[in-house]
């Protein structure tokens, strides 16, 4: 009985309970956060943004209730999640559109692309944080 | 391999694959010219707001980009279903009842631009 071979872990289908521990690379990171904005987007997302254009055309006084909602801070919060997961869902799908006309396919673009969807994403949230907040 | 057929998925992949591309870039493009619409507003009250949407153009095209959203969510939510639900009783359901819900979005949609 020559050397039997000592088990190695395997990670093929990744569980859930080994998530945390699993380096995920950046290019991972952004691809389930497009699965997650995306999931977002359609489970509130597509619902209240129907909800807000209905209230802000049906009539003068509906769009005064719709900037008084908007103006509310639990409003404000949740655009601001849907603002994050429609520009994370926007730059990372124009990212996967280069990448499938090859562009930028290189281990360190496709790294690089990842690193400016997450900043874009992030600044696009922040800026606008800042602006519905009022601090500028 | 058995004969059976996997109800909930019937080679149709690539061509998922292609509309879900393509269908994203008509949202892009949807996006931006809605963009550039909201601000050339002289002011962002209701009057201009709704004649932008009275406009016929600007409903047809809203329509197209709806109903470009509401493909893309269909074809993305059925991705994720099929990863992480197995059992094809609940699988099918679930996908029925997002077809209802995503056609009765677009219905939606089409309610509130024409009542304008």
């Amino acid at each position: 009985m020559a050397g039997v071979p000592t088990k190695r872990p395997e990670f093929r289908n990744i569980h859930v309970t080994q998530i945390l521990g699993y380096r995920l690379p950046i290019a991972g990171i952004v691809s389930i956060l497009h699965r997650v904005s995306g999931a977002l987007l359609f489970l509130i997302g597509l619902p209240l943004i129907l909800w807000l254009l209905q209230e802000s055309l049906v009539s003068e006084l509906g769009f005064e209730r719709f900037l008084v909602v908007l103006a509310h801070p639990v409003t404000k919060l949740s655009l601001l999640a849907l603002l994050w997961a429609f520009a994370h869902h926007f730059f990372a799908g124009i990212r996967y559109l280069l990448l499938d006309n090859h562009i930028g396919l290189e281990k360190e673009a496709a790294a690089f692309s990842a690193k400016i969807v997450l900043v874009l994403s992030l600044s696009v949230t922040v800026v606008t944080a800042g602006r519905l907040f009022g601090i500028y | 391999m058995s004969n059976q057929r996997i109800v909930t998925g019937a080679h149709y992949g690539l061509g998922s694959w292609l509309l879900q591309r393509l269908s994203a870039a008509v949202i892009v493009l949807y996006f931006l010219a809605l963009l550039v619409a909201v601000l050339l507003l002289p002011e962002f009250n209701y009057g201009n707001w709704a004649t932008l949407f009275a406009n016929q153009l600007m409903k047809v095209i809203t329509l197209i980009g709806g109903i470009a959203v509401l493909y893309h969510a269909w074809v993305g939510v059925r991705d994720i279903y099929m990863d992480y639900i197995k059992p094809t009783g609940i699988r099918l359901t679930l996908q029925a009842l997002t077809v209802l819900l995503l056609t009765g979005y677009g219905f939606w949609l089409a309610m509130i631009l024409w009542r304008l």
